[in-house]
């Protein structure tokens, strides 16, 4: 099955979706994500599965709470403003411990913003969200091959921790159009002894995140940290260029794909420039980081936003004498790979020479 | 002896933490008998909704989910559309059902979501300490009603079961009451029928059940089951909305 199709960024997420077994997807409009929904119900009902266009993103979240609740594989998507609308359920998720992937195609806010790209939603998706101390997964793809991979992987993640996982894209990973190699997937099977079907031979069954007898929510926030720990084993990043280089860019999603031209620009120039893109933004890949700043001391974080990330590139190497610059570009517009190249070129002259 | 009267098997055999008199005891014992009556017991999932019936797993003998506040019906419609074989019933009262969670009902509602739904009006919010409710009647103090409920600036008592039954999604909608053993009888028979459209798989049944909060009433028990059949019915009339008895 390894046919190669031109597809957009957000249909291969559907895609991806619907071969690793997604039958459930409830949804709410929202540009620019709205090619996810339209092809879940174009395609969903085929395989037997079920496409509901909700009353709100609140609705959405809840219905995906059900569905998850009974150990079906479910999705949802939206944009900024819906995810937002998303988080009370993205807590509960959490704390009862269902499974559902949720997507955030982000566009530019706050308020009702823009809908162009912008990775202002990367504290949002990286600490939580919603109220309580909880974590979801946070997938970040910088291609179409990606958003149809990644889609696949947070379905198996979501399903092994018993706790929601995010992919977060923008309009840029969603709008663009990129051939995508299609593959077959085989379903990682998780235990389901917790799944609601009806008590017939056995106990009865209990999802809930209300604890309120002595000790028993101190209890449950240290089971829920500690799996949180657990999930170091699931950190993904991209490198290049790190051997003899004296300066690494670390950018995630829509920005690390354009940077990556500027960066072989400057390298082109004879500026000893890496990368560094991390995949998953939860867990953040701060031992790697580490590491890396053990031999090279020069960092840059460059985003689509005013500096979020650019707090845990600083967690992760701004100890000792190492320099963390930060290129940020608010909503608006898109940097070109020749800007981003001048911007990396001041930073390398700056502290290089 | 002939047993006339023993406790529904799908009902655990705890004392409920509910205030004396309050009617959310008898509404559970209702529904306990009604999973029992139609031996739905082990293919149930509930889904629970925040107010003080929170705690219906700890008293109904089922699979349960607990939902966000208000959002019951669109995790039901979630279980449902996943497990359809299974029996999905939401247990909800009115500041869950009738403020936070209107849209949520109406579209559960209207898309036809064949689930069986229990609406408990006891006119407040119970459990934050009795403060005023979509379904507080006019002139009714509450603890932000203090004067009483103004209707020009606090609206009026939401009437669910009519406004819902103008949907023409629903199939079964009707109102009820437990303050006597008449309405009692009555109460059991609706709920027989909000749960037989699910199982014969009709529709979206529906039966609010006006209950009786004597503690933010600030009542005794027997004042609080009195104002039931006084103040709520005369302005709630019990009766059926939309479908019919067989
Ligand atoms: C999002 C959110 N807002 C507010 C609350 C607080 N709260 C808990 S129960 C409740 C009202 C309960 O009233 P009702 O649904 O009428 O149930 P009752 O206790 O009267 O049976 C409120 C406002 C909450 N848990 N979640
Ligand atoms: S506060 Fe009211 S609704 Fe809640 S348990 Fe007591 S009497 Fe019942
Ligand atoms: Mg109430």
């Amino acid at each position: 099955m390894a046919e190669t199709v031109l597809v957009k960024g957000n249909e291969a997420i559907a895609m991806g979706a619907i071969e690793a077994g997604c039958r459930f997807y409830f949804g709410y409009p929202i540009t620019p994500q709205n090619d996810i929904p339209e092809y879940m119900s174009k395609h969903l009902p085929g395989t037997g599965g079920t496409f509901i266009q909700a009353e709100s993103e609140i609705a959405s979240i809840n219905m995906l709470l059900g569905a998850g609740a009974t150990g079906a594989r479910a999705m949802t998507s939206s944009s900024s403003p819906g995810i937002s609308l998303k988080q009370e359920g993205i807590s509960y998720l959490c704390g009862s411990q269902i499974p559902g992937v949720i997507v955030n195609m982000s566009r530019s806010g706050p308020g009702l913003g823009g809908i162009s790209p912008s990775q202002g939603d990367y504290f949002q998706a990286t600490r939580g969200g919603g109220h309580g101390d909880y974590r979801t997964i946070v997938l970040a793809p910088h291609s179409v091959q990606e958003n149809y991979d990644l889609t696949m992987k947070a379905f198996d993640l979501s399903d092994k921790y018993r706790n929601p996982v995010l992919i977060l894209g923008d309009a840029l990973l969603g709008q663009m159009k990129e051939p995508l190699k299609k593959h077959s997937y085989r379903k990682k099977e998780y235990s389901k002894d917790w799944i609601l079907t009806g008590t017939k031979g056995r106990r009865p069954r209990l999802l809930k995140s209300l604890y309120l007898s002595e000790g028993e929510l101190t209890d449950h926030n240290w089971l829920l940290y500690k799996k949180y720990k657990r999930m170091k084993c699931e950190i993904m990043f991209e490198t290049q260029f790190l051997e003899g280089a004296k300066l690494i860019v670390v950018a995630f999603g829509s920005v690390a794909r354009i940077i990556k031209t500027s960066i072989q620009m400057v390298r082109d120039r004879g500026m000893k420039v890496g990368l560094f893109r991390p995949i998953t933004l939860f867990p953040f890949p701060y031992d790697a980081l580490e590491k890396i700043s053990l031999s090279i001391k020069n960092f840059m974080a460059v985003e689509l936003n005013t500096g979020q990330m650019v707090e845990d590139l600083k967690l992760a190497v701004g100890h000792k004498k190492n320099q963390v610059d930060f290129y940020g570009r608010p909503p608006g517009s898109i940097p070109s790979p020749d800007e981003l190249y001048n911007e990396v070129k001041k930073v390398y002259k700056k502290r290089i020479g | 002896m002939k047993q006339v009267f023993k406790r529904p098997e799908a009902l655990v055999d705890v004392p409920f933490h509910f205030c004396p008199g309050c009617h959310h005891g008898i509404v559970h014992r209702l529904v306990a008998e009604c999973i029992d009556r139609y031996g739905l017991r082990e293919k149930t999932i509930g889904v629970a909704s925040v107010g003080c019936s929170v705690f219906l797993y700890d008293y109904i003998d089922v699979d349960v989910v607990e939902a966000p506040h208000g959002r019951a019906p669109a995790v039901a419609t979630g279980v449902k559309r996943a497990c359809p074989d299974n029996f999905v019933f939401t247990y909800q009262g009115d500041g869950d059902l009738a403020a936070i969670g209107t849209a949520e009902i109406i579209h559960a509602a209207n898309r036809g979501e064949r689930l069986t739904v229990v609406f408990v009006n006891n006119t407040v919010f119970g459990m934050t300490g009795g403060q005023m409710a979509p379904t507080t009647m006019a002139g009714q103090e509450t603890t932000t009603t203090p004067f009483g409920r103004q209707t020009d600036t606090n609206g009026f008592p939401i009437k669910m079961a009519e406004l819902l039954s103008q949907l023409p999604g629903t199939t079964f909608i009707a109102r009820a009451a437990v303050n006597t053993p008449k309405n009692l009888m009555r109460a059991k028979k609706l709920l027989r029928k909000a749960f037989e459209v699910q199982t014969e798989n009709q529709g979206f049944g529906f039966v609010e059940f006006l209950s009786a909060c004597p503690t933010n009433w600030k009542m005794s028990p027997e004042q609080a089951n009195k104002r039931v059949g006084e103040e709520m019915i005369p302005y709630f009339p019990l009766g059926i909305f939309k479908g019919e008895l067989k």
